[in-house]
C-alpha cells in the first residue's frame, strides 16, 4: 500500500494544494503534514500529501546514485 | 434544420428520438442533413441500397475489415469517437499493405442524444475521411431506447486494395529482425483517463489518434517489410504478443528506447498503471528485415505522425511467443499479454 | 535545478547498477544463501517491474513476506462488500486494487457487470464530492490498506464529519505492520537475514520499530525507497551489515523518511481509528493487528450499519500461501503454482493481487 509520487506543489488554496508531477497536475490535500509553501516537493498518496521531499537529503541522493553508475562506468 | 425535433427539458438542446430511427420522415431527413450531405460523393449521394463501387480488375487483392467504437467519453483531446471510427478501420487496412478505398458507417444511438453531437461527429467523421483519400459510401442508423447504448456505438467496415507482391502479415517476422515503433505509446489511453473527471488529473495530453494509410504506404513503397500492426487496446505488450505468437518468434526490446511522453509516463506513475498496457490509436509496430530498417525508420520520421519512430528491438531466436524487456535498471523482465481490465491501484 | 529535482531524481534512480559489486561484497560467502523479506506489495512490484532479481547473485533471494494488503485481505471480507455492494442505493467506492479479487462467490468486477454501483476512486477523499452528489444513496468505502493510507481514509472521515455529510459509510479491513513483522522475526528456526522495509509506511510510522526489531532480535533492516537504485542501494548495505553482523536497521531513504516519521498524520489515524485483533489471510489471528473505528464514529462503521460479519473460509486444499507469506516458502514449491493456481484463476491470496508473491514470481520468473 505505498504507491507514491513526488510533485511540486503550484499552487496553495485552502487545505489543499495543486500539484505539479511531472507535468501532470492533481489536486491535493495538505491536510497531513506541516509548514509547505509554493515550490516546495511533496510525496503524494491516495490524494494527500503525506510527507515533505527533503530537498538536500534528494540531492545527495542523486549525488549517491551518479556515483555508484559513474564509477562503474569508469572500470 | 426544418422538421419536428425535440428539445431536451433541461438543456434545449435538440435530441435524436425513436422517430429518427423508425424509417420515415424523420430517419430521412436526419440521414440526408448529418450525413448524406457531410459524407458527400458520388456513390452514396445515389442512396441504393447497397454502394457500387469500381475496383481495379488484374494484379489485386481486395482487403476488408470491420471495427466497432464504443469509447467512453465520446468526446476527448484529440479526437472523438467519429474520428476513431475512421482512423481504426483505415488503419486496420493499412496494416496488411492495403490502400484503404471505402468505408461504411453503421450508428446505434441512444435516444436523446444531442443532435448537435452527432452533428459534430459526423463532420469529424467526413474530415477525417477526407484527410485521408477514403469514401463513406454506405451507412446505417438505429436509435434504440434510452439506458439501451452509452450515447453512442459506430461500426465502421472498410474495403482497401492490396497489390498482388505485397506480403505483410504477423507470421512473417523471422528472428534477425529489427522491431521499431512509429511514435510515442499510451497517449490515447492517457487522453480517455484524463478526459475522465473522476480521477482528477490535468495534463495536456491528447490522443494519438491518426488515419496511418500515407505513412504506412510511403514505408511499403521504399521497403520490405514483414510485419505491420496498429496498437489499440492492448497496448504495445498486446501487438508485440500476438507477432511474436503468430510468427513463432522471440523478442527482445530495450525498456530505453520505447518513445514514451514524460507526462504520459506520470499518469502511469501516479495511477500505477503499466505504459506498455495502454491504449494508442494512432501507433503501428513495424517488423523489417535488419538491412530496411534505417530507411524504414527516416520515412516514418518524415510524416507528422511517424516523427517519434524508434526502434526498439529485435527479433529473436529465443522461447518461441516470449517477449522479454532489458529495463532501464539492466535487469530483465518477461512482457505478457496483459489480463483484463487496467484499473487504477494504490499499492 | 530546482525545477527539474525530481526528474533528476528519477533518471538517476532508474539507471543500471553495477551488478559485479555485489559480486565483490558477498565473493567469499558464495556458501551461504541470503534471504532477505520485503514486507511491501509496492516492493514487490518495483522488484518486479525492474528484474531487480537479475542484478542480484543467485545466492541472494528476496522473499515476499505479508506486505501486499489486498492479498491479506480475508474472503469474508470481500464476501461482505460484495453482499452491501447488491443493496439498494448503495454506492460502493473502492481502490482499483480491490476490484478483481475473488470471494468466496465472486467479485466487486461480477458485481458491477450484475448492475451494483461500484466506482473506483483514487483517492479516499473522492467520496466526500460523491457523497454530496448523491444525497439519497449510500457511499460505502472499501478501506484496505496499511499505515501510509490509513492516514488519508482517516481524515476523508474526520472531513465528512465537517461538513455535516451524513451518507458515508466505511467497511474496516485495515491492518498494521508491527505485529505481524514481531510473528515473522520471533519465529523458531526463522530462515530471513534481513528486512527490507517499507519506505512510505515509515515515512509515516518512523523508524523506531526496526530499530527494536534490530536489538531485540538480532535482525539487521534497511528501510528503502521504490525506484529501482533504491531498493539495491538498500539491499547492498544491508549485506554488508548482515555480512560483518552489524545488526541495524539503516534509513536508506532520507528525502522522505524521518526517525520520528509523520507525527500529524499519525495524530488524524488515531483520532479516528483504535486498535484490534484482524485476520490475516494465510495467517490468521493476528493480536492487536488491525483498525476499528472509535465509538464516535460508530455511525459510519458498515460493519454495524449493514449488520455484517466477517465470515472466515477456508483455503484450497494444498494452498501454501501461509507459510509464503511467512518466508517460510517460495512460491514455486506450491503444488498447486502454475497448476490449479495461476493469476487468471487464483487459488489463494499470493496468486490473487498482481502484486502477490506468487502472482509476481509467475510473471516475471518463468
Amino acid at each position: 500500500m505505498c504507491l507514491a509520487v513526488p510533485g511540486r506543489i503550484v499552487s496553495i488554496e485552502g487545505a489543499a494544494g495543486l500539484i505539479d508531477i511531472l507535468g501532470v497536475k492533481r489536486k491535493a490535500s495538505l491536510e497531513l503534514i506541516d509548514n509547505v509553501k509554493v515550490g516546495d516537493f511533496v510525496l503524494i498518496h491516495a490524494g494527500c500529501a503525506i510527507e515533505k521531499v527533503n530537498r538536500k537529503e534528494a540531492l545527495k541522493t542523486i549525488a549517491l546514485f551518479r556515483e555508484i553508475t559513474e564509477e562503474w562506468k569508469e572500470i | 434544420m426544418a422538421g419536428v425535433y425535440l428539445k431536451d427539458k433541461s438543456t434545449g438542446n435538440e435530441m435524436v428520438t425513436l422517430a429518427h430511427g423508425a424509417g420515415g420522415v424523420q430517419s430521412s431527413e436526419l440521414i440526408h442533413k448529418l450525413f448524406i450531405e457531410k459524407f458527400s460523393n458520388s456513390v452514396i449521394e445515389r442512396m441504393e441500397d447497397s454502394a457500387i463501387v469500381d475496383l481495379p480488375n488484374d494484379g489485386f487483392h481486395l482487403a476488408f475489415t470491420t471495427d466497432s467504437f464504443v469509447v467512453n467519453p465520446i468526446f476527448f483531446k484529440g479526437g472523438d469517437i467519429g474520428k476513431l471510427a475512421v482512423c481504426g478501420t483505415v488503419n486496420d487496412l493499412s496494416c496488411v499493405g492495403a490502400v484503404p478505398r471505402y468505408l461504411t458507417m453503421g450508428f446505434i444511438i441512444e435516444e436523446g442524444f444531442p443532435i448537435s453531437s452527432l452533428e459534430k461527429i459526423s463532420e469529424s467523421i467526413a474530415a477525417t475521411a477526407a484527410s485521408c483519400g477514403v469514401s463513406i459510401v454506405a451507412g446505417d442508423t438505429k436509435v434504440v431506447p434510452s439506458k439501451a447504448a452509452d450515447g453512442i456505438f459506430i461500426n465502421s467496415a472498410g474495403i482497401g486494395i492490396i497489390k498482388n507482391n505485397i506480403a505483410i502479415s504477423c507470421s512473417n517476422a523471422t528472428p534477425g529482425d529489427i522491431i521499431i515503433v512509429s511514435g510515442g505509446i499510451g497517449e490515447h489511453g492517457a487522453a480517455i483517463l484524463l478526459a475522465r473527471d473522476d480521477l482528477g488529473l490535468q495534463a495536456d495530453i491528447g490522443s494519438d489518434c491518426a488515419p496511418l494509410n500515407n505513412m504506412i504506404h510511403s514505408v511499403i513503397s521504399i521497403s520490405k517489410i514483414h510485419t505491420i500492426r496498429d496498437i489499440t487496446r492492448g497496448g504495445l505488450a498486446a501487438v508485440l504478443n500476438e507477432i511474436s505468437g503468430q510468427s513463432g518468434v522471440g523478442m527482445t526490446i530495450l525498456e530505453d528506447s520505447i518513445p514514451l511522453r514524460k507526462d504520459v509516463s506520470a499518469v502511469c506513475e501516479i495511477l500505477g498503471l503499466d505504459p506498455l498496457n495502454m491504449a494508442c490509436e494512432g501507433r503501428v509496430v513495424l517488423i523489417v528485415p535488419p538491412s530496411s530498417a534505417i530507411a524504414v525508420l527516416g520515412a516514418l520520421r518524415n510524416h507528422a505522425d511517424g516523427s517519434g519512430a524508434q526502434i526498439i528491438g529485435e527479433v529473436t531466436n529465443g522461447k518461441q511467443g516470449r517477449v522479454s524487456m532489458v529495463t532501464s535498471s539492466g535487469g530483465t523482465r518477461v512482457i505478457f499479454m496483459p489480463s483484463g481490465e487496467q484499473l487504477p491501484r494504490i499499492c | 535545478m530546482e525545477r527539474n529535482l525530481i526528474e533528476n531524481l528519477m533518471e538517476a534512480a532508474r539507471k543500471g547498477f553495477p551488478s559485479e559489486r555485489f559480486e565483490e561484497l558477498i565473493g567469499s560467502e558464495n556458501g551461504h544463501v541470503f534471504r532477505i523479506m520485503e514486507v511491501c506489495g509496492t516492493h514487490t512490484m518495483s522488484i518486479a517491474r525492474y528484474g531487480i532479481r537479475d542484478i542480484l547473485p543467485s545466492n541472494v533471494k528476496l522473499v515476499s513476506g505479508p506486505g501486499c494488503p489486498v492479498c491479506v485481505t480475508c474472503n469474508g471480507y470481500i464476501d461482505a462488500a460484495v453482499e452491501i455492494a447488491h443493496q439498494k442505493d448503495v454506492i460502493t467506492a473502492t481502490f482499483g486494487d480491490m476490484v478483481k479479487v475473488p470471494g468466496s462467490a465472486c467479485s466487486l468486477a461480477v458485481a458491477r457487470a450484475e448492475g451494483c454501483d461500484i466506482r473506483v476512486v483514487y483517492s479516499p477523499l473522492d467520496c466526500l464530492e460523491i457523497a454530496l452528489e448523491n444525497p439519497g444513496k449510500r457511499v460505502v468505502f472499501l478501506s484496505v490498506g496499511f499505515e501510509t493510507t490509513i492516514p488519508p481514509i482517516a481524515l476523508m472521515i474526520i472531513n465528512s464529519r465537517k461538513a455535516g455529510i451524513s451518507n458515508i459509510s466505511v467497511l474496516t479491513g485495515n491492518k498494521t505492520l508491527p505485529a505481524v513483522l514481531e510473528m515473522i522475526v520471533s519465529e523458531k528456526d526463522r530462515l530471513i537475514d534481513g528486512f527490507l522495509y517499507p519506505g512510505h509506511i515509515s515515512a509515516i510510522t518512523g523508524t523506531a520499530l526496526y530499530e527494536r526489531i534490530a536489538d531485540k532480535y538480532g535482525m539487521p533492516g534497511v528501510i528503502a525507497g521504490f525506484e529501482p537504485m533504491d531498493i539495491l542501494q538498500a539491499i547492498y548495505l544491508l549485506l554488508s551489515n548482515i555480512i560483518v553482523g552489524r545488526n541495524v536497521a539503516v534509513n536508506c531513504y532520507e528525502r522522505v523518511v524521518k526517525s520520528e516519521g509523520n507525527k500529524k498524520a499519525r495524530n488524524v489515524m488515531n483520532q479516528v481509528f483504535e486498535q484490534c485483533d484482524a485476520h490475516w489471510r494465510g495467517i490468521g489471528k493476528v493480536t492487536g493487528s488491525g483498525l476499528k473505528l472509535r465509538q464516535e464514529f460508530s455511525d459510519m462503521d458498515a460493519w454495524r450499519v449493514f449488520n455484517m460479519k466477517e465470515i472466515e473460509t477456508l483455503e484450497l486444499s494444498g494452498c501454501i500461501c501461509g507459510d509464503i507469506i511467512m518466508g517460510r516458502s517460495m512460491p514455486g514449491e506450491c503444488d498447486l503454482f502454475g497448476k490449479a493456481c495461476t493469476p487468471e484463476n487464483p487459488a489463494g491470496p499470493c496468486m490473487v493481487s498482481s502484486e502477490g508473491s506468487c502472482a509476481a514470481y509467475y510473471r516475471y520468473r518463468i
